[in-house]
C-alpha cells in the first residue's frame, strides 16, 4: 500500500508545515504537484541551515496561479508558463526552477520498461482511441520483436487539471494536427476515452492495477512505482528513453534569456537525443510587494536552492537549471520591488 | 447577611432569563435558516456566469470541455443518480435482512456484538471504503468476476449490453457497490431501532393466528414502521448522494456518457473534488459552482418527495380506518 503510506506522509508532512508556520519568517508557497517531492526537500535542507521554513502547499497549477492573485501566499507555482501578456496584466513575474520529464507508462504482463516504441502518431492515436488493441497492425509494425498482446487499451489520464497534463496535451498538440483541433492544449481537457486518475499517484496506481493500461507520468513517479515506460521517437526520429540526458538534450537548445516570462516551452525539440515531452516548472510572484521582507526570504530561498539545491534535484531526477540561466534569472528578480525598491539586490 | 429578595424580584429575574435563554435557543435555530439561506444565494452568485452562459441546456449539455469552454453537467448528474440508484438497489434489500435477523431471528446473545458491529462500520471513515474498493475490491472484481460476467451475458439483449467492455475493475458499478456498502449500516441501523418498537403484543397476536416470520414482518411489522423504514432509506440515498472521496476513488473519472455498468463514468461529488482546486477559467469554477448547486436541488428534491410520501402513506392510512 504505497499509496496509503504516501498518503500518511504527505498529510505527516502537511500538518508539520502548518505547525512550523508559526514561525513569522516561514515562507508560504503553493501550486504545481510536479516539483512537490523536490521544494519539500529543499525545504528541509534549507530548514535545517538557515532555521527558516517553508511552508509549501501542493494543490496543482491552476490552485498556484490563483492562490497568488489572491496574494494568500509569497509565491505560486505553475508547470504551464503564463504567457508574458498574462504576466504583465496579473503583474507577475515567473522564472524557472528545475525541469523534468513527463513519460508514457503502460502496463501489458511480460513487457519490459523500455521495450514498446512509440511515434508521437501512435501516441496521439492511442490516447485519440483510434488504436485500441495492443496487437493493433501499426503498433505492430512500430515494434518487431515485441509480443504484444490482443487486449483491449485501457487509457489513464488526470482526473484533475494539473501541469503534467498541460505538457502532455501540449506535445501531442504539435504532433498531431487531429489532437489539435478535436481536444487541444489545456491543464484539463476533455478526453476523447479512458479513465481518470487523480494526481501523478492516481494515473499510477491505475494503469499499475489495469492490465493493458497506457498513462502518463512524472518521471520520478514512474521511476519510483517501477513502471514500465515506452520509448519515445523524438523530432529528430530516433526513439529515445526517458532519463536526466535525454531531458537535459531536450533543454539544451532553449532560448531562455530571449524569452519573455522564461515561458520556454521544451516539448518537441530538435535535439538527437531529446526527450520529446519534457518541461520546466515555474514559480510566480508579485512585481509589487505589500510585504517586502517575506519576499525577500523567498527570494532568498531559491538564490539557495539554485546554489546548492542541484544534487538534490539530480537525486529526484528533476533537471537543474543551467547556471547561465539562473544568472539571467536573478537578474530578473530586480522587477521585484516593495516600498523601498527592489527586494532583492 | 444578604437582604431577603421579595417574591416578585425573584420572579422577576426568572422572567428575564427566560425570555434571554428563548431568544438565545431561537437565535441558534434561525442561525441554521440563515446558514442555509446563505450557502444556496452563495452557490447561486457563484455559479451566475455559467447560468447566463448555458442557460437550461447545462443540465442537459454532455460536453465538458476545459479548453472550448463548453461545460454541460448531464453525464455528471446521471452519473450521481445511476450510482446512488445501484446503491440503494443493492443496499436496501440486504439491510432489510440485516434488520429482520437482529430483531426476529437472531439469538440474544447475538444481537448486540452484531449490532455492534453494523454502527461501527457507519463509523468508518469513506475515504477508507475507497481505498479498500481501489487496492483489494477492484482487481479482484476485475479478475474474477467481470469477465465471467461479461461471457455470461453477452447473448442476452439489452441486458447483455450492460455488462460489456474491457475489465477494469472501476466504473460505475463498482462505484454503486461500493456506496451500497457505505450506505448499509445506515439503513439497517435505522431499520433495526425501527422494526424493535413494533408492541410485542402485535406480534404476538400475529404468530398466534399462525403466521409465518415473513408474514409477520411483511403484513405487521414493516406497515406499522414504514415511516420509519423509509426514512432510513432516505438517509442513506442522502449519503449516496453527496459521497465524495470513495466515489472518486472508484467510478473512473471520465465525462463521458456510459453503455455499460463496467464504463468508467463520474459523479458530480467526483466532478467537483476533481477539478476545483485548479479550475482557472471563470466559466469553468462557475460550471462547478452550478454542479455544486445542482447537487443541493437534487438533495431537496429527494428529501421532500420522501416527505410527500409519508404524508401520502399516512393520509391513505387515515382513510383505511
Amino acid at each position: 500500500m504505497t499509496f496509503a503510506r504516501q498518503v500518511l506522509v504527505t498529510l505527516g508532512a502537511s500538518a508539520g508545515l502548518f505547525v512550523a508556520h508559526a514561525n513569522a519568517a516561514d515562507i508560504t508557497g503553493a501550486g504545481a504537484s510536479f516539483p512537490y517531492p523536490l521544494y519539500a526537500k529543499w525545504a528541509e535542507q534549507y530548514k535545517v541551515k538557515t532555521g527558516n521554513g517553508l511552508n509549501y502547499q501542493s494543490i496543482g497549477s491552476g490552485g498556484g496561479i490563483k492562490q497568488i492573485q489572491a496574494k494568500t501566499v509569497d509565491f505560486g507555482a505553475s508547470d504551464a508558463p503564463m504567457t508574458a501578456d498574462k504576466l504583465n496584466a496579473a503583474g507577475l513575474v515567473q522564472f524557472p526552477t528545475v525541469m523534468g520529464g513527463v513519460v508514457p507508462v503502460l502496463n501489458i504482463p511480460g513487457i519490459k520498461p523500455g521495450e514498446v516504441k512509440l511515434t508521437p502518431t501512435l501516441l496521439a492515436d492511442i490516447f485519440l482511441g483510434k488504436i485500441s488493441k495492443w496487437n493493433d497492425p501499426a503498433l505492430v509494425k512500430a515494434n518487431p520483436g515485441v509480443k504484444l498482446p490482443e487486449q483491449a487499451i485501457t487509457v489513464v489520464h488526470r482526473a484533475d487539471g494539473s501541469g503534467t497534463t498541460w505538457i502532455f496535451t501540449n506535445y501531442l498538440s504539435k504532433v498531431s494536427a487531429d489532437w489539435k483541433t478535436k481536444v487541444g492544449n489545456e491543464a484539463s481537457v476533455q478526453w476523447p476515452k479512458g479513465v481518470g486518475g487523480k494526481g501523478n499517484e492516481g494515473v499510477a496506481q491505475y494503469v499499475t492495477r489495469i492490465k493493458g493500461a497506457i498513462g502518463y507520468v512524472e518521471y520520478a513517479y514512474a521511476k519510483k512505482n517501477k513502471m514500465s515506460h515506452t520509448q519515445l521517437q523524438n523530432k529528430a526520429g530516433s526513439f529515445v528513453n526517458p532519463d536526466d540526458a535525454t531531458f537535459k538534450a531536450a533543454a539544451a537548445s532553449a532560448d531562455w534569456a530571449g524569452t519573455p516570462g522564461f515561458a520556454v516551452v521544451l516539448t518537441d525539440q530538435a535535439g538527437a537525443e531529446a526527450w520529446p515531452i519534457t518541461g520546466a516548472t515555474f514559480i510566480l510572484m508579485h512585481k509589487k510587494q505589500d510585504n517586502p521582507a517575506q519576499a525577500t526570504e523567498a527570494l532568498k530561498f531559491f538564490d539557495w536552492a539554485y546554489k546548492d539545491g542541484d544534487n538534490t534535484a539530480r537525486e529526484l531526477d528533476y533537471v537543474p537549471m543551467p547556471a547561465a540561466v539562473k544568472d539571467t534569472i536573478r537578474t530578473s528578480w530586480k522587477q521585484i520591488a516593495g516600498g523601498n525598491g527592489p527586494v532583492w539586490k | 447577611m444578604t437582604p431577603p429578595q421579595s417574591q416578585e424580584q425573584r420572579l422577576k429575574r426568572q422572567r428575564v432569563q427566560d425570555r434571554l435563554f428563548r431568544g438565545s435557543t431561537q437565535f441558534f435555530a434561525f442561525l441554521v435558516l440563515a446558514l442555509l439561506a446563505g450557502i444556496i444565494i452563495s452557490l447561486f452568485i457563484g455559479a451566475m456566469p455559467a447560468i447566463k452562459h448555458f442557460g437550461l441546456g447545462f443540465i442537459t449539455g454532455t460536453d465538458w470541455n476545459p479548453v472550448t469552454e463548453q461545460f454541460g453537467g448531464w453525464n455528471s448528474i446521471t452519473g450521481t443518480l445511476l450510482s446512488s440508484f445501484i446503491a440503494l438497489l443493492i443496499g436496501v434489500p440486504v439491510s432489510f435482512g440485516i434488520a429482520i435477523f437482529l430483531t426476529e431471528l437472531s439469538p440474544v446473545w447475538l444481537r448486540r456484538p452484531l449490532g455492534m458491529a453494523i454502527e461501527l462500520l457507519a463509523g468508518v471513515p469513506s475515504i477508507i471504503y475507497g481505498m479498500w474498493g481501489l487496492f483489494v475490491f477492484a482487481p479482484w472484481f476485475a479478475d474474477n468476476i467481470q469477465p465471467t460476467l461479461a461471457e455470461a451475458t453477452v447473448n442476452i439483449p439489452l441486458i447483455g449490453a450492460l455488462f460489456q467492455g474491457p475489465p477494469m475493475g472501476i466504473g460505475m458499478f463498482t462505484a454503486g457497490l461500493i456506496l451500497s456498502i457505505m450506505v448499509i449500516p445506515f439503513i439497517a441501523s435505522v431499520m433495526r431501532d425501527v422494526f424493535e418498537i413494533v408492541p410485542a403484543m402485535l406480534k404476538e397476536s400475529a404468530y398466534g393466528l399462525g403466521c409465518t416470520t415473513w408474514e409477520v414482518v411483511w403484513n405487521v411489522v414493516l406497515p406499522y414502521t414504514k415511516n420509519g423504514v423509509i426514512g432510513g432509506v432516505m438517509l442513506g440515498l442522502g449519503r449516496a448522494l453527496g459521497e465524495t472521496m470513495a466515489v472518486t476513488f472508484v467510478i473512473g473519472n471520465a465525462h463521458s456518457g456510459i453503455s455499460s455498468l463496467f464504463d468508467p463514468a463520474t459523479s458530480i461529488a467526483a466532478t467537483l473534488a476533481n477539478e476545483f482546486t485548479e479550475a482557472t477559467g471563470e466559466l469553468h469554477t462557475a460550471s462547478l459552482i452550478e454542479l455544486g448547486m445542482l447537487l443541493f436541488v437534487i438533495t431537496f428534491v429527494v428529501l421532500s418527495l420522501s416527505k410527500l410520501l409519508l404524508l401520502r402513506l399516512e393520509k391513505s392510512e387515515g382513510s383505511n380506518t
